[in-house]
């Protein structure tokens, strides 16, 4: 009887302590794309060579996405969309700002995103910054990148990565995203109700 | 001598890649190839097409070349459910008769390794499709903006 009691009151001790540790560990993590206090944070250098972080860019909308420069598919394809997406805003385009961020720092120093990003014009602003950065990044917008072996590439690997687009308001606060392959009139209209509420 | 002979062996298998003289290989059609244009060398470039197999027979694809790249491979693009993009080689590309398979932005693609000059924008250069029955088919592709989202511009 005794000993049963033990284990029942053991039983509740650990159940608290799971819980206790749940709670921890989701209010660390800071949730992500359901949690209500996820918001874009990063600290990183541009193509230009400036240290930019989200306050840079505070009052505007922002549309972030991840990829490396020497991805010859996805990314430049989403780098096409969302200057697609630039271009419709028209008179509106002042008001976002998107940003196409590096997952791949060993090749993508600011001078080779000079030579990349820009070329798709729109005024998309490309980051970088040490593989620490990029990690510590990573893991505050929720998304996962990861080096793939692929012998004919340069330097003898690609990039495995997160592709969606995401939108985070004027205060940096998350607001949606949209899945790769979404079409860019698409994401354009949803863009534009954003803006106009 | 030899030399001399292996060119015109060359020449005559080219030639025959174009015109209707293999089997199977005839039957395809290609259309919208087109490749995004690329900054420098040092990275690598894409194109893109449609292949449509017009015959009664499945036509696989083996093998591509490019005059553009040292390297040519066709690969694949693709994001699981969690939304992470990956690329890999695919292999063969089987064509059903009477079907279609596109190689289009964000899938099947031709990636092209090693380019020997920029693709510059209204530039052209030829790919060189092999099937497995031996046929060769050459294709013209169109560089178009870095900026292109489809055979469209």
């Amino acid at each position: 009887m005794k000993m049963a009691r033990t284990i029942a009151w053991s039983l509740v001790g650990l159940a608290v302590l799971a819980f206790g540790a749940s709670w921890l560990w989701t209010d660390r993590r800071g949730g992500g794309p359901g949690d209500p206090a996820f918001a874009a944070a990063f600290e990183l250098t541009d193509h230009s060579g400036m240290i930019r972080t989200q306050e840079d860019f505070a009052g505007r909308w922002m549309l972030v996405f991840f990829g490396f420069a020497n991805c010859p598919d996805v990314c430049p394809t989403t780098l096409a969309e969302v200057a697609a997406v630039m271009d419709g805003l028209d008179e509106d385009a002042g008001r976002v700002q998107p940003l196409f961020i590096s997952i791949d720092p060993e090749r993508d120093t600011p001078t080779a995103l000079a030579a990349f990003v820009p070329a798709f014009g729109a005024d998309i602003v490309g980051l970088t910054g040490t593989p620490e950065q990029i990690a510590r990044t990573a893991d505050g917008f929720h998304i996962y990148y990861e080096k793939v072996e692929e012998a004919a590439a340069p330097g003898g690997y690609t990039m495995g990565h997160s592709s969606q687009l995401f939108l985070f308001g004027p205060e940096a606060g998350y607001v949606r995203s949209w899945p790769y392959g979404t079409l860019a009139e698409e994401i354009l209209a949803d863009l534009k109700e954003h803006l106009a509420s | 001598m030899n030399r001399i002979a292996m060119a015109a062996l060359a020449a005559l298998t080219a030639a025959a890649g174009l015109g209707p003289a293999q089997a199977g290989s005839e039957d395809v059609v290609v259309e919208n190839a087109w490749a995004r244009a690329t900054i420098g060398t040092a990275r690598p470039g894409a194109a893109y097409l449609t292949l449509r197999n017009a015959g009664d027979a499945t036509l696989t694809l083996t093998g591509v070349a490019a005059s553009a790249a040292a390297r040519a491979e066709i690969h694949r693009s693709v994001t699981d459910e969690k939304g992470v993009s990956s690329m890999m080689p695919a292999g063969e590309i089987a064509v059903g008769p009477g079907t279609s398979v596109a190689l289009e932005p964000g899938g099947l693609h031709v990636m092209l390794m090693g380019l020997r000059s920029p693709l510059d924008e209204g530039d052209g250069f030829e790919l060189t499709l092999t099937f497995s029955d031996g046929g060769e088919v050459a294709v013209p592709v169109a560089v178009l903006g870095i900026a292109a989202r489809g055979p469209g511009g």
